[in-house]
């Protein structure tokens, strides 16, 4: 995975923090997301859950003939990159290293040495408090699919609808599912800004490290 | 999920075929009527939008894909839920392309269904003519292509029933529907010809009300509620994609459920 740059002496070297797979699949997904949640909430606007609509400014489409037509066109984008992000994550053991292992303990810690703004980004390795996002906002991705596929499909996947508590229930899952993945990017985007260096790695898959002396020992 | 009968095999083998003509040419145009939205017009300022007619292109050949998907996924045998009396939506709402005053106020006596294309029958059908055939009653959710949700019951002729009567092709591709409030509508035979596709003349075991189809409307529980049209003034068998109100704006023509 990493690569000592040439020279001796040297105390920084050139690490692939982020596999190929893993940075193609984030932009795709960023791409696909965009769109997913632009159009749903068009759709949604054509009849709100709640007293209030998304501005039409966010929204994509116009109106909800074509927010439908965009949510299922990119639903097969989305998809398709996500079974491609799966099948590396867990056949390739990229879930294993990347969120594992995971306790209580190592999050409540992290958490708060986090908003004490103590704690160390270490490009490469993801905190307790990533690990747990990431995890979570995983699980609110297939959520969000299987509840949107309830919901497209309400009579030949009837078994699932009623799983999931009948139909517009599933309505209120979906609109869930896509509520917590909304938070989660709005966090992850703060986070960047505040640690701007996390996004160039997430483009070139490379950061450079300094070297701990006792590292570099045999 | 998927029955894999032969018959079932088949059945989806001819609605795949019946969907093939509609990926060759077809230009609805219209899909994106009111334009892209600001949003979408940032997202997108790399690609070509001076016209629209590139995402047009692509979001309708994804909806004819779609098209082609749910009529892999369509089931034939496959019943929509039915639901118990008590779960009835009341008031059930009323919904079209216009404010309920404006639905058309229908004479029994004077309604005439035109019966036409690939038929051997085409005698106009009365409401007394449909009522001496077996009736079929269910209590079922339609769901709105807006996201809402509502359970009636509905009564009335089988449609494959009325099918065989006029003795349709039912090799045809498609059946149309004319209605009198200028509605228009179109489902694959397959879906025409599931068993709980009915021609509804009772809501709640009384006459339609007037703003719900009057004096006769189809009752499709798989499929979006704007593929059920209302006061259905003639049938089509037909080979050729006939659209509808909506799917010819953009709306996804099988909507099925």
């Amino acid at each position: 995975m990493s690569d000592t740059t040439a020279g001796p002496a040297r105390t920084r070297r050139v690490v692939i923090i982020h596999p190929l797979v893993v940075r193609l699949t984030h932009w795709v997904n960023a791409v696909a997301l965009v769109m997913m949640v632009s159009s749903g909430w068009q759709i949604y606007n054509a009849s709100p859950l709640l007293p209030f609509e998304f501005p039409a400014w966010a929204t994509l489409g116009g109106w909800l003939g074509a927010g439908i037509a965009w949510h299922l066109a990119a639903m097969w984008l989305l998809v398709g990159n996500a079974a491609i992000y799966f099948a590396y994550g867990l056949g390739g053991r990229h879930f294993m290293r990347s969120f594992l292992p995971l306790t209580p303990r190592t999050v409540l810690r992290d958490l708060r040495e986090a908003l004490a703004l103590r704690l160390q980004h270490k490009l490469g390795t993801y905190n307790a408090v990533q690990r747990l996002l990431y995890i979570v906002v995983l699980l609110l991705g297939v959520a969000a699919l299987v509840s949107g596929l309830a919901l497209w499909k309400p009579v030949q996947l009837q078994l699932v609808d009623d799983l999931l508590g009948g139909y517009p229930t599933v309505r209120w899952i979906h609109f869930g599912a896509m509520t917590g993945i909304v938070l989660f990017v709005v966090v992850h985007l703060v986070l960047v800004a505040l640690v701007p260096k996390t996004l160039p790695a997430m483009i070139t898959g490379r950061a450079t490290t300094a070297v701990e002396p006792e590292e570099l020992r045999p | 999920m998927t029955d894999h009968t032969p018959e079932a095999r088949a059945e989806r083998r001819a609605l795949l075929e019946t969907l093939q003509p509609r990926l060759e040419g077809v230009g609805r145009r219209t899909l994106l009527r009111q334009g892209l939205s600001l949003g979408a017009l940032t997202m997108l300022s790399g690609c070509n939008l001076a016209d629209g007619d590139a995402v047009d292109r692509v979001l309708l050949a994804m909806s004819r894909f779609n098209d082609r998907v749910q009529a892999a996924l369509f089931s034939r045998t496959r019943l929509a839920p039915t639901y118990a009396a008590s779960r009835i939506t009341r008031p059930f709402p009323f919904n079209a392309f216009y404010p309920i005053d404006n639905a058309p106020d229908l004479d029994e006596d004077d309604w005439k269904l035109e019966v036409s294309g690939l038929v051997s029958d085409r005698t106009p059908w009365t409401v007394q003519r449909l009522r001496a055939l077996p009736q079929r009653s269910q209590i079922t959710r339609l769901i709105c292509v807006e996201g809402w949700s509502a359970i009636g019951q509905w009564s009335g002729v089988p449609f494959s029933r009325f099918l065989h009567e006029v003795g349709a092709d039912t090799t045809a591709r498609y059946v149309g529907f004319k209605c009198a409030d200028r509605y228009y509508s179109s489902i694959d035979m397959q879906s025409a010809l599931h068993p709980q596709t009915i021609m509804a003349l009772d809501f709640e075991n009384k006459p339609l009300p007037t703003g719900f189809g009057y004096p006769m409307r189809l009752r499709i529980p798989t499929k979006l509620g704007f593929k059920n049209p209302k006061f259905i003034a003639a049938v089509f068998v037909t080979n050729t994609y006939p659209g509808g109100y909506w799917e010819d704006q953009g709306y996804n023509w099988f909507s099925g459920s």
